[in-house]
C-alpha cells in the first residue's frame, strides 16, 4: 500500500508540473505582457521599463522556473488589476468558493445516495424511472440558465433569497443548488449501479436467506460495499466543481475563487490567472490522488495487495 | 414463395423462417428504442432549423429596429408579426434563434471532430500498442484531465479573441479526453481478437490492421462519444459566450442571447427562457440519441 500511494504520488507530482507548464507557456504565447501592461501606446522606452521590472524578455523557460521557484514557497507574484499579493487575494477568495463546493456536494450526496439505492431496490419501479429521468434531464440543463432561472423565480418572483453576493448563508443557497444538482446524476447512477451489483451478489442472498431484515440488509450488507466507488467519486466531483465554480459565481456574484478567476480574465490580469489554472489544477490533482488512496483504503483487496 | 405460418403481427417483408441480418435486427431495435427516435426527431427538426434558416424567416437576426424593441411572444400577448418578439434591440428573436441553431451545432459538430480526432488517434495507438506508448497515452490523458476545461477556454479566448475559429479549437484541443479513455480499452479488448492476431501473422501493414480491423470495430463506441462530446460542446460554448468570452456579439449565439437577456430578467424573463429552453432540447436530443445509439449497437446493453 505504502508503495502504491508513493507512485500515485509521483504521478501526481508529474501531472502537477506539466500542467503549470502548458498553462504557463499558452499565456506566454497570447502576446507580449510588457506591452499589455504599458498600453497601446506606449514608446519602446516604457516597454523597456516595463521589461526591466518583470523580466519579460528573458527566455521563457528562465521566467517558468522563476514562477515556479516562488510558487512553491507560496508566492504566486502581484496581481497587476488588484495590485496586491495574488497569493493572499486567492487565499482569501478560495474560502468562499470551498465553502460553496462543501455545501454542494454534501447535497448532491444527500440527494443521489438515497435516490440511488431505493431506485436499485425497486428497479423500473416509478422511483427508479424518475431518478434516471432526473440524470438525464439534469445533464442537459446549462447551469448558467437554471441559476438565472433560479433568479426569476427564488428572488424576483417570489422575494425568498437573495440573488447575489455573500453576505449570508442565504446568499449561498441558490448556488450550492446549482452546482450541487450539476453533481448529482453521476453519483446517482453510480450507486444505483454499485447497489444493483452487490444486491445480486451471493453473500446478499446468504443475508436474506438468514431472514435478516430487508433495511438492515440494504444498509449494513450492500450499501456499505457499493459505496466505495461513490466516495472516490464524491472527491474527484469536488475537482470537477471548481471549475463548475467559475460560472455558478459569476451567475450569482458570489466573490469566491471561480468569480475571481472571471474577473481575472475579464481584465487581462495574467498573474492572477497563471496563479488560478496552477491552484485549480492542483486540487483536482489533490482530490483525484486523495479519491484514489482513500478507495485502497476502503477496499481490502487494495489494501493487501 | 409463401409462407403461410407468419402470424399477422410480422412484418411480410421479413420472413419468419429467415433469421434478422445484424444490420436488420439493430435498425428494429433503433426504430422501437422511444429515446433514441426522439433524439433523433429533435435533432433533425434543429438541424432543418439550421439548414433552413433564410426560408424560415424573412427578417435579418443582425437587423435593429429601435421602433420594435422588445415585443413579447405571441403567447404573451404579442402579434403575429414577431411570433417569438424581438429583443433589447429590436432584433426578431426567432431570427436569432433559428440562426443561433446554426452556431451552435457547427461549434459541436466541429469541436466533436477535432477532439474525435485527437482522441480517438491517442485512444486506438495506447491500446493496440500498450506498454510505453499506453504510459504516454495516459499520462496525457491524465494532465488533460487536471486542466481546468472552464478556465482555460476563458483564458485563451480572452487572450486569442472570440472568434468563432478560436472557441472551436480550444474546444476540440481540451475535450479528447473521452474519446481516448473509451477508445484505449475498446481497442485493447478487439486487439485480443483473433481476426486482428491473423492480420498479423498474414504480415498486413499497421495502417491496414488500424484502419480495417481496428478502427470498424470500435466505431460504436467512437460515434457514442462523439454525439456526447458533441453536446458537451455546445453547453460550453453557451456558456462561455454567456461570460462574455465566447462568440462575440452581434453574432446570434443562444449562450450570447441569454446574456444579453440577463438584464432584463426582471420584465422580460421569456428573453432568457426561449433559448434557454432551445439549449435545453437540443442537448437532451443529443445525449438521449447517443444513448440510444449504445443501447443499439452494444450487445451487452440491449436490455
Amino acid at each position: 500500500m505504502a508503495v502504491y500511494i508513493l507512485k500515485r504520488f509521483g504521478l501526481a507530482l508529474l501531472v502537477a508540473l506539466t500542467v503549470s507548464f502548458i498553462s504557463f507557456s499558452l499565456l506566454f504565447m497570447a502576446g507580449d505582457p510588457a506591452v499589455a501592461i504599458a498600453g497601446e501606446n506606449a514608446t519602446s522606452e516604457d516597454i523597456a521599463l516595463v521589461n526591466a521590472r518583470y523580466g519579460f524578455d528573458r527566455p521563457m523557460i528562465v521566467q517558468y522556473g522563476d514562477w515556479l521557484g516562488s510558487a512553491v514557497t507560496g508566492d504566486l507574484g502581484r496581481s497587476w488589476y488588484f495590485d496586491m499579493s495574488v497569493t493572499e487575494l486567492i487565499a482569501d477568495r478560495l474560502t468562499v468558493t470551498m465553502k460553496l463546493g462543501l455545501f454542494a456536494i454534501t447535497l448532491a450526496l444527500a440527494v443521489a445516495i438515497p435516490l440511488g439505492v431505493a431506485a436499485a431496490a425497486n428497479p423500473n419501479s416509478i422511483i427508479d424511472r424518475f431518478a434516471l429521468f432526473l440524470s438525464v434531464v439534469g445533464q442537459a440543463i446549462p447551469s448558467f440558465w437554471f441559476g438565472l432561472i433560479l433568479i426569476v423565480i427564488f428572488s424576483i418572483k417570489m422575494r425568498l433569497l437573495p440573488a447575489s453576493g455573500n453576505e449570508t448563508w442565504q446568499h449561498f443557497v441558490l448556488p450550492t443548488v446549482v452546482l450541487g444538482y450539476y453533481a448529482t446524476p453521476a453519483i446517482m447512477r453510480l450507486t444505483r449501479a454499485g447497489m444493483m451489483e452487490v444486491l445480486s451478489s451471493d453473500y446478499i442472498r446468504t443475508a436474506r436467506a438468514k431472514g435478516l431484515r430487508t433495511r438492515k440488509v440494504m444498509f449494513k450488507h450492500a450499501l456499505r460495499n457499493a459505496i466505495i466507488p461513490v466516495v472516490s467519486l464524491a472527491a474527484v466531483q469536488m475537482g470537477f466543481m471548481l471549475g463548475g465554480s467559475i460560472v455558478v459565481e459569476t451567475v450569482f456574484a458570489l466573490h469566491g475563487a471561480g468569480y475571481l478567476a472571471w474577473e481575472s480574465i475579464a481584465r487581462n490580469d495574467l498573474p492572477t490567472m497563471q496563479a488560478l489554472i496552477l491552484i485549480f489544477s492542483t486540487f483536482y490533482i489533490l482530490f483525484t490522488f486523495l479519491a484514489d488512496v482513500l478507495n485502497a483504503w476502503l477496499d481490502p483487496r487494495l489494501r493487501v495487495g | 414463395m409463401t409462407d403461410t405460418t407468419t402470424p399477422t403481427d410480422q412484418p411480410l417483408q421479413a420472413p419468419r423462417n429467415k433469421p434478422l441480418t445484424p444490420g436488420q435486427a439493430m435498425r428494429r431495435r433503433a426504430l422501437r428504442h422511444k429515446g433514441l427516435m426522439f433524439g433523433a426527431v429533435v435533432m433533425l427538426i434543429v438541424l432543418c432549423v439550421a439548414i433552413f434558416a433564410p426560408l424560415l424567416t424573412q427578417y435579418d437576426p443582425y437587423q435593429q429596429s429601435l421602433l420594435a424593441r422588445m415585443k413579447p411572444p405571441v403567447f404573451l400577448g404579442g402579434t403575429s408579426e414577431h411570433w417569438l418578439g424581438t429583443d433589447g434591440l429590436g432584433r426578431d428573436f426567432w431570427a436569432r434563434l433559428a440562426y443561433g441553431a446554426r452556431i451552435s451545432l457547427m461549434i459541436g459538430i466541429l469541436a466533436a471532430v477535432i477532439s474525435g480526432i485527437i482522441g480517438s488517434t491517442l485512444g486506438i495507438l495506447a491500446g493496440y500498442f500498450g506498454g510505453k506508448v499506453d504510459m504516454v497515452v495516459t499520462f496525457l490523458i491524465n494532465v488533460r484531465l487536471a486542466m481546468p476545461v472552464v478556465l482555460v477556454a476563458l483564458a485563451v479566448v480572452a487572450l486569442f479573441g472570440g472568434s468563432l475559429v478560436v472557441v472551436v479549437s480550444v474546444l476540440g484541443l481540451l475535450l479528447w479526453d473521452r474519446f481516448a479513455v473509451v477508445l484505449r480499452s475498446a481497442t485493447m479488448q478487439v486487439r485480443e481478437q483473433e481476426y486482428v492476431a491473423a492480420a498479423e501473422v498474414l504480415g498486413a501493414s499497421l495502417p491496414r490492421i488500424l484502419f480495417k480491423d481496428i478502427l470498424p470495430n470500435v466505431m460504436n463506441h467512437l460515434i457514442v462519444i462523439f454525439t456526447l462530446e458533441m453536446a458537451h460542446a455546445i453547453i460550453l460554448e453557451a456558456a462561455l459566450s454567456f461570460l462574455g468570452l465566447g462568440v462575440q456579439p452581434p453574432t446570434p449565439s443562444w449562450g450570447l442571447m441569454i446574456s444579453e437577456g440577463k438584464d432584463m430578467l426582471l420584465f422580460e424573463p421569456w428573453l432568457i427562457t426561449i433559448p434557454g429552453v432551445a439549449l435545453f432540447f437540443l442537448v437532451l436530443a443529443i445525449n438521449m440519441l447517443g444513448d440510444g445509439l449504445r443501447d443499439v449497437t452494444a450487445p451487452e446493453g440491449r436490455n
